[in-house]
């Protein structure tokens, strides 16, 4: 037997040495500081145009679009996105056929054709028309450039890219959720859509949120691409302003640097969001988890 | 005599040509408490979760309540339900499964009161009045604000036992409920199962307790091959086997 009281058996020892750490972060750190030293260094960049132009109301005004278009197509590309992983899943065989169409069909061709596609719809259909064939029932018409301004094009393709790589996401957060899960809810009389919203999406949520997470940053590096159909985002402005007083470089820095602010800040409501959705597979109120994943026992 | 709760009419289901069930007939009274039992793999498991049609069956009939379920008969015509209408029969069947399966992105409460209120549309305050009282009754009045994760594997099995009878069930279906559970933790759920008994419940119970059957089950039916190889009451089966199966089976888990 032990004697607790006695601490003359504590463990107190001299930790092993890391030297390798140290000889890898300093020649990290040299590096690091020799290609800051060059860039700073650098005759042909003119910082000061940086600063002129890192709060140029254009720059910001640009920042608002490119935040407002990946907002708006993370939305409508995580529905549609969710809407066909559903179908994928379908007991349906045409459901299944349609939704793999649509995937194969936006992830196998590049973002920027279709970026240009939905740009030049015009050029395709001058006119659209939605109404009810071989009627006379007209809801809307007119000329596509007046429907679908540059903006829209730019949504409608960036969204439906999205939903194409999202789904699969999705699917995977769907397929992990515990079969057992699903059984329970038809016990208890649930329908399958109300079982899908309440018992399966939620927790499917936490294995779908991080790779998300990921889709979004994805996203608002890509609303660039959108400057090939002129929308006014943040890289457009300032490719416009370069492309009058000639400092690429410098507009490069300053839309390089607001494209770093706004995927890091958009680390924090993922990180929430992780949270919201990790509720019951953790410790809650700071309580040791032992239990933490194990649900049940297999 | 009493009312039929079940009527399983020579029940026969396959998985491919892996025939599962070979013609299950059997009754169950309102009030009864029938307990099956058997070898791993003998289809036990499978009959239960058929007669709340989780499993569709190929042959036979399967009578709930005096309503034939997952299908509606015109004639000699059957006609499969819409999904609807399968969920409105199975809300008067509740079920506990092996592993549990409680919602574990829930608390025990809301567990419970999930169905009430979005199937049977239960207000939310009754439907809380209920869930607690539900708690309460499977001693677990304490842990209405636990998430199952934090819950022993024995408290689990009482919530979901109560989340099942939150829907006012006519009968209850139990898969095994004490066999994923640490023996010491067996007795709580056993407990809780028997005073459900006593209250007159309606239960069909898959079990490896042979003396909750004995102490509990009306009948016992004893299922090998998909078939039942002898049925009766308590002592009969358990304790006066006939069959040369039965009495093999009972010498290894006695």
């Amino acid at each position: 037997m032990v004697d607790t009281t006695d601490h003359n058996d504590d463990v107190v020892a001299i930790p092993l040495r890391h030297p390798a750490r140290w000889i890898f972060g300093g020649v990290a750190a040299l590096l690091l500081l020799s290609f800051i030293y060059a860039v700073a260094s650098a005759k042909s960049i003119q910082y000061e145009l940086v600063g002129k132009f890192l709060f140029d109301h254009r720059i910001i005004e640009g920042m608002g679009v490119t935040l407002f278009v990946t907002v708006v197509c993370m939305s409508f590309g995580t529905i549609l996105a969710t809407l066909l992983a559903i179908m994928k899943l379908s007991q349906n065989p045409i459901q299944r056929w349609l939704a793999t169409g649509f995937i194969e069909f936006f992830r196998g061709t590049p973002l920027l054709l279709q970026i240009v596609f939905w740009g030049y719809l015009g050029i395709i259909f001058p006119q659209l028309v939605l109404g009810v064939p071989y009627t006379d029932i007209v809801f809307l018409s007119g000329d596509t450039s007046d429907l679908i301004p540059a903006l829209v094009a730019g949504i409608i393709a960036l969204s439906l890219n999205e939903a194409a790589y999202s789904a699969e996401i999705v699917r995977a957060g769907i397929l992990a959720v515990d079969g057992g899960q699903v059984e329970a809810a038809k016990s208890l009389g649930m329908s399958s859509s109300y079982t899908m919203r309440k018992i399966v999406l939620p927790q499917a949520m936490r294995v779908i949120i991080p790779p998300m997470g990921n889709e979004f940053i994805g996203m608002l590096k890509n609303t660039s691409l959108l400057q090939l159909i002129a929308v006014a985002e943040l890289y457009t402005a300032a490719s416009t302003i370069s492309s009058a007083n000639l400092a690429q470089i410098e507009l490069l820095i300053v839309s390089g640097f607001w494209y770093l602010v706004m995927t890091t800040v958009l680390g924090f409501p993922q990180r929430a969001l992780e949270k919201r959705y990790g509720r019951g597979f953790e410790s809650v109120g700071g309580r040791a988890a032992p239990r933490a994943f194990k649900v049940g026992r297999r | 005599m009493a009312e039929l709760m079940v009527d399983a009419r020579s029940v026969r289901k396959s998985y491919g040509a892996n025939q599962v069930l070979n013609g299950i007939s059997l009754t169950v009274e309102q009030g009864e408490v029938l307990c099956i039992i058997g070898p791993s793999g003998s289809g036990k498991s499978t009959f239960l979760r058929c007669l709340n049609h989780l499993e569709s069956i190929n042959g036979g009939r399967i009578y709930v309540n005096d309503e034939l379920m997952g299908y509606r008969q015109v004639g000699k015509v059957l006609h499969e339900l819409k999904p609807k209408d399968i969920a409105r029969q199975r809300q008067s069947i509740g079920m506990v499964f092996q592993r549990f399966n409680l919602f574990p992105h829930m608390t025990a409460l809301q567990n419970v009161i999930e169905a009430p209120i979005g199937v049977a549309g239960v207000n939310p305050e009754d439907a809380k009045t209920l869930g607690l009282e539900l708690l309460a009754q499977v001693g677990l009045a304490d842990k209405a604000d636990h998430y199952p994760a934090q819950l022993s594997g024995g408290q689990q099995q009482r919530v979901a036992i109560a989340r099942a009878l939150a829907m006012k069930p006519k009968l209850m279906l139990f898969d095994e409920p004490t066999s994923a559970l640490d023996p010491e933790l067996v007795g709580d759920v056993l407990d809780v199962m028997k005073n459900l008994a006593k209250a007159g419940m309606t239960m069909i119970v898959v079990t490896h307790e042979m003396g909750f059957a004995r102490e509990v089950a009306d009948k016992v039916v004893f299922i090998d091959k998909g078939l039942i190889v002898e049925q009766g009451t308590p002592k009969q089966v358990l304790d006066n086997p006939q069959e040369s199966r039965t009495k093999a089976f009972l010498n290894k888990v006695l």
